[in-house]
């Protein structure tokens, strides 16, 4: 006896596989967003799914803020190629020097110059569709996007004026100049994302696991000892075993102690914990407000 | 899933209910009872109770996020939310009560397995309730909570209770909708009959909502009866590498209905040809067979002519397909909709030019009655209306088929969604011998 049934798994994935079809079928020039993070890592494979066997129709992109983590880089370089797809990396380094994203003095967060460059890449290729993989669950604000969220001609989301979305039916039509932005992973969870990478067999990149590293102790979190933030005056380097939960720029992703080494532990450990996911990113607590204020000029 | 030996099915339900009913109270509730509140989140809580809310924790500021809702206190937007127990995951959509903002009730629910309306024991049953409760019926949700809120507030009384059930039982059964409706007496404030049983209550002998919403039984609503295949994008590796590969001519959606076989016998809509299914592909494998809502790629057996918007569909229970079309709609923008309006109409994967000819009606939300020739249905108005198309649309009746009987309506220009529609069945079925005529 057959069950006509699909498990939670199967239905997010038809559900994603839906979305990104209709991306490819509706826009001229569509891109799928890949920094080699976990949800993005996801939505690759989601992409083989809805368009295997044929290439994956669209390149991937990139914005490298010079402030990652190299093992991402490394597996971002490394799965692209595996998947026979197109790469595309843009700099905010070189947004800076050509005077496209300009730092405050004293700035050396890279998080805010992230628009700006993202913006510029979506001009010079005139991408009318991006593909992300933010997720409803992650924070307050992204909890009302939509799979399709509309974004006027400066890039801007506008919480009070947004599409009513009905039923699987989504209104892909834009203008000249203006975009879409294209999550088909909104409805999955922290914890859907891992189970599905365990179930799917996906690689991650090796900091998600345990390891050993430097940190020091800033605004109650963990932060890795690198170059570009080498521990203050009077600060105590801890040598510790940690993971990233989350990953955003070296110097301001909050490692914790974990000695999950497998999926399997990882998806324990989440199943266990305490503390959401973003938690750990120093860029989101500034304020309650900070990402909905992030994501009206552009942020994903 | 060496885990899990049962899988988890997900459950969506929404909650509605008038301003001030307590809706975002009872998710917050649901979340933090059921444990799925982080430390973060209620440190969060814990910061915004000091400034806002005198000190005690506010469970509504949890989903109430966007800043502007935040200053006026109401919930102006969906915003949904996530929660599992070992037995099921939830998918919650928070809609608004505020009158205004119907629209955003029917996104919320418009993909909703259930939904719960929220009552606030002291007011009973409002034009927003049953409002609330049409649109619910409307939208084809199968599954109807009413939950009764603030009973704390009447001394947990039994008569209160049932007095507000029988008001709506006088006028649930002229909806002719819901597969079941359930009515639970709780106070989202204090948790009764939430998550755990209440002890004010003991005249109550159901579940607790949470009970209801892991039992409810779901498994039988998506449409199973009908094949019904959109097809969304063709799939045609250029320069395969894979010399198997040369002649593949897949084409790629989601089932919207019923099953679909390996040598099956299927039609083609509009063109009307007949084929076979010669092969189910997928990334994972070959399937023999593959059911709604799975995201497949048929192979045919013939070499035809088929791209994005056209229905497969099997020999039997054959859809409608018609260019003049019926439907109730809800109106989603500022601007009003008149006879003679030209928009975009999109259903399933055909988007075609329509003009709506005619506004039948407009419903009165307080009476469920029709009132015939409006000049206009403004914002959050429900009415039927004749629409005609362009090219013709392959569609079933809503009540049969959500997924088949739905479409949206875009204002030309500025690209606006401005309408929701469910669409009336076809007064003729494609005939089974029909083929290739022109339209």
């Amino acid at each position: 006896m057959t069950s006509y049934h699909l498990d939670h798994l199967q239905y997010l994935e038809t559900e994603a596989i839906h979305v990104m079809r209709e991306v490819a079928a509706e826009f001229e020039r569509p891109a799928i967003l890949f920094s080699g993070g976990k949800d993005s890592i996801c939505l690759l494979r989601l992409a083989e799914k809805a368009f295997r066997p044929s290439d994956i129709p669209m390149p991937l992109l990139n914005i490298d803020t010079g402030h990652h983590f190299p093992e991402l880089n490394e597996f971002r370089d490394r799965r692209a190629a595996e998947l026979r797809a197109r790469l595309i990396v843009r700099k905010v380094e070189d947004a800076i020097a050509a005077g496209i994203a300009v730092p405050e003095p004293g700035e050396v967060s890279r998080n805010r110059l992230q628009i700006p460059t993202l913006l510029a890449a979506i001009e010079e290729f005139r991408f009318d569709c991006l593909i992300g993989g933010a997720r409803r669950d992650e924070e307050k604000a992204r909890a009302k996007e939509r799979f399709f969220s509309f974004r006027d001609r400066f890039g801007q989301w506008d919480p009070k004026n947004q599409r009513p979305e009905i039923w699987n039916l989504y209104n892909t039509r834009v203008n000249p100049g203006e975009h879409m932005r294209a999550f088909p992973l909104s409805n999955w969870t922290e914890l859907d994302v891992w189970e599905y990478i365990r179930r799917e067999r996906l690689e991650v990149p090796s900091i998600y696991f345990s390891h050993t590293r430097r940190c020091v102790r800033r605004n109650g979190q963990w932060l890795p000892v690198t170059e570009l933030m080498p521990p203050k005056p009077g600060e105590e380097v801890r040598e510790l075993v940690v993971r990233v939960r989350t990953i955003g720029d070296i110097i301001s992703t909050g490692m914790i102690e974990s000695r999950a080494d497998s999926v399997d532990d990882i998806i324990a450990e989440i199943a266990a914990a305490r503390v959401t996911e973003r938690g750990a990113r120093a860029d989101d607590r500034v304020s309650e407000a900070a990402m909905e204020d992030r994501k009206k000029a552009g942020y994903f | 899933m060496p885990h899990r030996p049962h899988p988890i099915e997900i459950l969506r339900f929404n909650t509605c209910g008038s301003v001030d009913d307590g809706k975002s109270t009872l998710i917050g509730r649901l979340l933090y009872d059921s444990k799925s509140l982080m430390e973060d989140q209620l440190a969060a809580l814990e910061r915004s109770a000091d400034l806002t809310g005198g000190g005690q924790i506010n469970l509504a500021n949890l989903t109430d996020g966007l800043r502007a809702e935040r200053e006026q206190g109401i919930t102006i937007d969906v915003a949904y939310r996530y929660f599992a127990t070992p037995r099921r995951k939830f998918i919650v959509a928070d809609t608004p009560g505020h009158v205004q903002y119907t629209r955003n009730m029917v996104t919320g629910a418009s993909t909703a397995n259930l939904s719960i309306v929220l009552v606030d024991a002291r007011q009973g049953v409002t034009e927003q309730s049953r409002r609330h409760t049409y649109i619910a019926a409307t939208l084809g949700i199968p599954h109807l909570v009413i939950a009764v809120n603030k009973m704390d507030l009447v001394n947990w009384d039994r008569e209160r209770f049932l007095e507000i059930r029988e008001a709506f039982e006088a006028f649930l059964p002229r909806l002719d909708a819901f597969k079941d409706v359930k009515f639970i007496p709780i106070s989202a404030l204090h948790g009764d009959n939430v998550v755990e049983p209440s002890p004010h209550t003991p005249w109550y002998e159901g579940p607790t909502l949470l009970r209801h919403l892991e039992n409810v039984h779901i498994a039988s609503d998506w449409n199973l009866t009908a094949l019904r295949f959109p097809v969304q994008w063709v799939n045609r590796p250029n320069a395969p590498t894979d010399p198997h590969l040369h002649d593949f001519r897949g084409l790629s959606g989601q089932l919207a209905g019923g099953i679909v076989k390996t040598g099956q016998k299927v039609l083609i809509l509009p063109s009307g040809l007949k084929t076979t299914v010669r092969q189910i592909w997928t990334y994972d494998g070959v399937l023999a067979e593959a059911f709604c809502p799975q995201s497949v790629t048929l192979l045919l057996e013939h070499d035809l002519d088929v791209s994005r918007g056209d229905m497969i569909v099997g020999t039997e229970h054959l859809p409608g397909m018609s260019s003049e079309l019926r439907a109730k709609i809800c109106w989603m923008h500022a601007r009003p909709l008149r006879a003679g309006m030209k928009l975009f109409l999109k259903h399933t994967t055909r988007t075609v030019q329509a003009i709506v000819t005619r506004l039948e009606n407009r419903v009165n939300i307080a009476t469920f009655d029709p009132e015939p020739d409006p000049p206009e249905l403004a914002m959050n108005d429900l009415g039927e209306v004749q629409i005609k198309t362009a090219k013709p649309v392959i569609f079933d009746a809503y009540t049969f088929n959500r997924l088949t009987g739905s479409f949206i309506l875009i204002e030309q220009g500025t690209n606006a969604t401005v309408a929701a529609g469910m669409l009336h069945p076809p007064s003729e079925l494609v005939k089974p011998e029909y083929t290739d005529f022109a339209i």
